[in-house]
């Protein structure tokens, strides 16, 4: 009798312990990277960070999933209408409703798509060429663009979808203006229709999302997280050191350093894959004189020979042996691989010639060098910091003497839209899979709904109006032509100063089964566990 | 059994001089010379040659410092000319040869290719430079501070200790990242990375003067009971003439031991706000800064450019305290 009771009590502590285990490694998945979204405000930020927190909350019609494939969302079904190239119809999904209970309609994707063009939007460059979204019915809507837009679809993939009344019941019916220092009440709180509602949000500490109950996916993902619980950790070591001791189950960005001591630790693996972004430096030619460089009157940067020997100043497979250690792929185009667009050709990174980058210097008058203020994000992208400590290093070599100012992303980013930087990195990932993103946002002059990214002050009319004729050219063929023609001339004119393409590396446990997404974006509706 | 040994000021009445002054017992003998004699032939010195660990302490604080100050002689390379960096050479294990360039480091690199040796040098030097002068900061504001409130009293020594107790109860650090990033906003931002220093100084400065006002406004308090003090008033002297002619000499001596203890702790005080990346920029780093970088390669097993930085400041923060603390034995009364 008293052997079946002890027994008994073994049974019974063994089985709390085993649902205790299950209970807490199962569903909650403790997620961590080096920075924080930047709002909860789905058209306010066109960046990586806040759109991989949006997709957990917001739906777009259409997204990419795990693989980059387009895949349907809150639409089941889209196309050109045969009559009319210049619309799109998209059937919506029926029976979704966001967090707080009201029905998905016709009138909340119409809404979103006016709220994502309005001027304080960061996302109209992507609808610069629609002139207008209208009802069809209840659960269908057209799109009509201002010519023919075959590829339109692949700018919908971080458009997310609001609900109208409950945008305007809280006062939020524009955009929040992130550069001007607004906040808005949608910036601090959501109604999605995603996977995940928000449970609790301290910027910069930590973001808790439960599941969604009444999810409409449930049965279409494999929906094995109820709780994400979510950790921005700055410090590269201190984020290794959570994975490491199983603070948390999942790191986006395992330091380049760190990458042998996560895999040969058991429970721990690292999956790699190429990704979708291109780090480079952006200089203000534009402005007739720089206010942190030290020759007045006159701008270096404006100066074609200086920019050239920037670039040849730059020992690209320094940066990638040493600051990478291999992680990365040097490239001489701000274009990752996978855009339509790309040639090796484009890609293959220039001879490191010091002595040649001295000798332009010398012919543009530059001889002596000239100091200037280089401001680096130390929060956003691989080693961010490291690469530009290291340019430094390699621009004194050719006498600039050049004055470092690291800071977090979220001071960063408006000093390149407010245009108050003269001397940047910056990271871009492309959404779209075509260069006509990396033009709209990037080369085409800084106006009402285009350039807002373009620090660099330079306006090519020629190359302005291509990059319009872009996005109505339906014949592939001569549209891969004008791609070609501005790139040869974007080159030509040395615009930026490409790095190289990231490589993303994602930490987690080995029960997590999870692929890495080329934009560096999971949904986590897809993870599963073993 | 060997009789105990005599200290200087002890001798024997009548005892011959020692050799060396009979020798040099010339007329030209200079004034300077006997000082030095009487100087070395002090308790002081005398305590101090009876102290192994105050003798090791010594000197490796003398040693830094002369590292320090003559950083350009003796440093291989200068780490702050970006230009005479090699990227490649990143990441070199100490005295190993690098893979890609076949240089070799007795430190090794960090991970800019930056010489660790010639990097600690210099950065001994920015680390040293902020502790002595916000030191001397310190000690200037808490000695005038602490020598009014004594002296005048009445609702200005209030003031002046109520706000010393405020800034008590608050950690110093905490105090000195206030006054760091107060500072930091009023800077134009161009300026920064030049002002950086100074603005690192006035934080730990303003952060560290409580301990000197204290002890010399008690000292004052006694000192100006006595007669000395009073003869000198009731000659009609200022007091002005009073507090600085005569009472402040006689309350330094304390404030040479806070003020060593003090150097000790305004190191550390850098040390910490560098590696929480608001004091010296990684382009001019100190021990703090360099900390910070190595603490990213722990994991990695670069354990190099962690570890050198941290030996020197350890030495350097102990030894610093090992003496302090010996002066405050050797210069207590109460001890002896």
């Amino acid at each position: 009798m008293k052997n079946l009771v002890i027994r008994l009590g073994i049974g019974a502590v063994a089985l709390t312990l085993a649902a205790a285990a299950t209970a807490a490694s199962a569903e909650t998945l403790r997620w961590a990277r080096s920075g924080d979204s930047l709002t909860l405000d789905p058209h306010a930020q066109n960046e990586g960070p806040t759109h991989t927190l949006a997709h957990q909350i917001y739906e777009p019609l259409l997204h990419r999933d795990m693989a980059g494939q387009i895949t349907p969302g809150l639409a089941t079904g889209w196309k050109a209408l045969a009559d009319n190239p210049n619309v799109w119809r998209f059937t919506l999904r029926k029976g979704v409703k966001f967090h707080d209970g009201a029905d998905f309609t016709a009138d909340d994707a119409v809404y979103s798509f006016n709220r994502a063009m309005m001027p304080t939007s960061a996302m109209k460059e992507l609808l610069t060429s629609v002139k207008e979204v209208r009802k069809v019915d209840d659960h269908t809507i057209d799109m009509e663009t201002n010519g023919p837009n075959p590829l339109l679809i692949n700018n919908l993939t971080n458009l997310f979808m609001m609900d109208a009344g409950w945008t305007e019941a809280n006062g939020a019916s524009a955009p929040q203006d992130v550069a001007a220092g607004e906040t808005t009440f949608a910036a601090q709180n959501t109604n999605g229709t995603g996977a995940f509602m928000l449970e609790s949000r301290v910027p910069d500490q930590k973001t808790v999302l439960k599941a969604n109950p009444n999810y409409w996916g449930k049965g279409t993902f494999p929906l094995a997280v109820s709780e994400i619980i979510y950790t921005p950790i700055q410090s590269a070591a201190t984020r290794v050191a959570a994975l490491l001791s199983g603070e948390v189950d999942f790191i986006q960005d395992v330091p380049v350093q760190d990458l042998g001591r996560v895999g040969s630790q058991s429970g721990l693996k690292v999956v790699t894959a190429a990704q979708n972004r291109v780090i480079f430096f952006g200089m203000n030619s534009g402005k007739a004189d720089l206010e942190t460089d030290n020759v007045s009157g006159k701008n270096p940067f404006a100066d074609v020979r200086v920019r050239r020997a920037m670039n040849i100043a730059i020992n690209r497979d320094a940066i990638k042996k040493v600051v990478m250690r291999d992680q990365s792929s040097p490239t001489n185009v701000i274009m990752p691989p996978f855009v339509n667009g790309w040639t090796s050709e484009l890609d293959a990174i220039p001879a490191h010639d010091v002595a040649a980058a001295k000798a332009l210097m010398a012919e543009a008058g530059y001889g002596d060098g000239f100091s200037v203020t280089l401001n680096c994000p130390n929060d956003r992208y691989i080693n961010d910091e490291a690469i530009c400590q290291a340019a430094v290093g390699m621009l004194g070599q050719i006498g600039i003497k050049v004055n470092l100012d690291a800071k977090p992303k979220a001071q960063h980013f408006p000093m390149i839209t407010n245009k108050t930087t003269e001397f940047y990195m910056l990271g871009w990932g492309v959404p779209t899979f075509d260069s006509h993103y990396i033009f709209n946002f990037l080369v085409h002059a800084t106006t009402e709904n285009r350039g807002s990214w373009n620090n660099t002050g330079y306006d090519n009319a020629d190359v302005n109006a291509k990059v319009v004729a872009l996005e109505s050219e339906t014949d592939l063929d001569r549209r891969n032509a004008i791609i070609g023609e501005i790139w040869a001339q974007v080159q030509e004119d040395q615009l930026y100063l490409p790095i190289h393409n990231q490589v993303l590396n994602w930490g987690m446990k080995d029960g997590i089964n999870f692929d890495v997404q080329p934009e560096d974006q999971p949904h986590f509706k897809y993870l599963t566990m073993n | 059994m060997t009789s105990p040994p005599v200290r200087p000021s002890e001798k024997p009445a009548g005892a011959p001089e020692s050799a060396p002054t009979s020798v040099s017992a010339s007329i030209s003998a200079s004034i300077s010379a006997s000082r030095l004699q009487r100087a070395l032939a002090s308790d002081f010195v005398y305590d101090f040659t009876r102290a192994p660990i105050a003798i090791i302490a010594g000197l490796v604080v003398l040693f830094l410092f002369l590292v320090a100050i003559l950083a350009p002689l003796v440093a291989p390379t200068n780490p702050f000319d970006p230009a005479s960096l090699n990227l490649m050479n990143g990441f070199t294990p100490p005295m190993q040869a690098n893979m890609f360039t076949g240089e070799s480091f007795v430190m090794g690199t960090d991970d800019q290719g930056r010489d660790l040796l010639s990097a600690i040098i210099y950065g001994l030097r920015v680390s040293l430079f902020v502790g002595v002068m916000s030191v001397l900061l310190a000690m200037g504001l808490g000695v005038s501070l602490g020598l009014i409130a004594g002296y005048v009293g009445g609702w200005l020594d209030n003031l002046i200790m109520r706000i010393a107790d405020i800034q008590l109860t608050f950690p110093s650090i905490l105090i000195a990242m206030l006054i760091f990033g107060v500072l930091r906003g009023i800077i134009p931002p161009d300026l920064r990375d030049e002002m950086a220093i100074f603005v690192l100084i006035t934080a730990i400065g303003l952060s560290e003067w409580v301990p000197f006002a204290r002890t010399v406004r008690a000292t004052t308090l006694v000192e100006k009971e006595k007669e000395y003090v009073q003869a000198a008033r009731l000659i009609g002297l200022g007091r002005h003439q009073i507090m600085w002619r005569h009472i402040l000499p006689n309350v330094l001596g304390p404030v040479l031991v806070i003020a060593t203890i003090t150097l000790a702790l305004a190191i550390i005080a850098e040390a910490t706000l560098s590696f929480l990346g608001v004091g010296a920029p990684a382009t001019e780093p100190s021990l703090g800064t360099l900390i910070r970088i190595g603490q990213d390669f722990l994991f990695s097993g670069e354990w190099w450019i962690l570890t050198f930085p941290a030996i020197t400041l350890l030495a350097l923060a102990l030894s610093v305290n090992l003496l302090g603390d010996w002066l405050k034995d050797t210069l207590n009364p109460r001890l002896k």
